[in-house]
């Protein structure tokens, strides 16, 4: 058995608590167990994690590149979109 | 450090050191870049363990580099060679668990080795682990994976006696009761993986083992010509 017939994994990093996991990279392994094992030794061995997840490649659906004009650019020119048209009231921090 | 607990420091340091160097020999050649870097990981951890040890008992790149055969310490089980994944994988299950229940009581204790074994049974737990992992996945594999497997843990079966000889200058170690726990951990492993636990004798005449006295299987002698080839060609060479 070679690695060209393990499937491919895609490794989710969390860096710290309160932080969402982060797309790390993707690796070979045979099973799911494996794999949270591998991604443990190829992406937090210099302490980049505190939480791993394992998702089957296969198991992400995508978007198109061909779709790419219909499905992001008509946002590109609609600023009303982003909330920037609001007068913030004295007084209001953090924001 | 007394004598007696540098003798001890001098035993485990060389397994550390002398397993690390075989499984360092794994680098570029693993079955998979993944196990490629998780086998360099363990040897890593390995090698931290045994700068530490030596650094007790005396310069540790004399220790490691200057030595005689006859000076080492280690078990005979750690200077084998690797073989196959699945013998590799049987003397990583044989090791592990032995240096997890070890390091274990030996934290536990108040003993010299106490702090270092603390910290090193986190790491030791994830190379117990790794190595069961591999040994339920080949033994309940493919035929051929299973058949290599149980060959792998058969051959080295002899060395394991060795291990629970106590050893001088570690103190506050039940060495009876960490053999019967060895063998449970590791038996309980193989019936998961549809292996079998070797017969034989782990001790007794038909079985290997005077590593803790410094007599050495032959391939250990070539282990440490490759080891310590370069520092006694350019002595003192730096990066």
């Amino acid at each position: 058995m070679t690695a060209t017939d393990w499937p491919l994994w895609e490794v989710f990093v969390r860096s710290r608590r309160g932080l969402s996991h982060t797309h790390a990279g993707s690796l070979h392994a045979p099973d799911a167990e494996m794999a949270l094992r591998n991604a443990r030794d190829l992406y937090t061995r210099r302490s980049e994690g505190v939480s791993i997840w394992v998702v089957p490649s296969t198991a992400v659906t995508a978007s198109s590149p061909d779709e790419k004009d219909s499905f992001f650019e008509p946002a590109g020119d609609k600023p009303y979109r982003h909330p920037t048209f609001y007068e913030i009231p004295e007084g209001v921090q953090h924001l | 450090m007394t004598p007696s607990s540098s003798a001890g420091a001098l035993a485990l340091g060389d397994d550390a050191l002398v397993l690390s160097h075989r499984l360092g020999e794994w680098a570029g050649h693993a079955p998979v870049l993944e196990e490629d870097v998780a086998l360099a990981n363990i040897a890593l951890d390995l090698l931290g363990q045994a700068r530490v040890l030596l650094s007790l008992v005396g310069d540790e790149d004399e220790l490691a580099y200057l030595r005689e055969e006859r000076a080492f310490r280690n078990l005979q089980l750690v200077e084998q060679e690797n073989g196959d994944f699945g013998h590799s994988i049987a003397r990583q299950l044989y090791f592990s668990t032995y240096q997890q229940l070890l390091y274990g009581q030996l934290a536990a204790g108040d003993g010299v080795f106490a702090p270092l074994a603390a910290k090193a049974v986190k790491e030791v737990d994830y190379h117990r682990d790794h190595a069961e992992q591999w040994t339920l996945r080949l033994g309940d594999g493919t035929a051929e994976s299973h058949e290599r497997m149980q060959r792998g843990l058969d051959a080295l079966w002899r060395f394991t006696g060795e291990m629970f000889q106590p050893v001088e200058g570690v103190d506050g170690v039940d060495w009876q009761s960490l053999h019967t726990s060895w063998h449970t951990s590791v038996s309980s492993v193989l019936k998961r993986a549809t292996l079998t636990v070797p017969e034989g004798p782990q001790t007794g005449s038909w079985s290997a083992g005077a590593g803790r006295q410094g007599l050495h299987t032959e391939p250990f002698g070539r282990m440490l010509a490759e080891m310590q080839h370069l520092h006694r060609s350019h002595p003192g060479a730096t990066w």
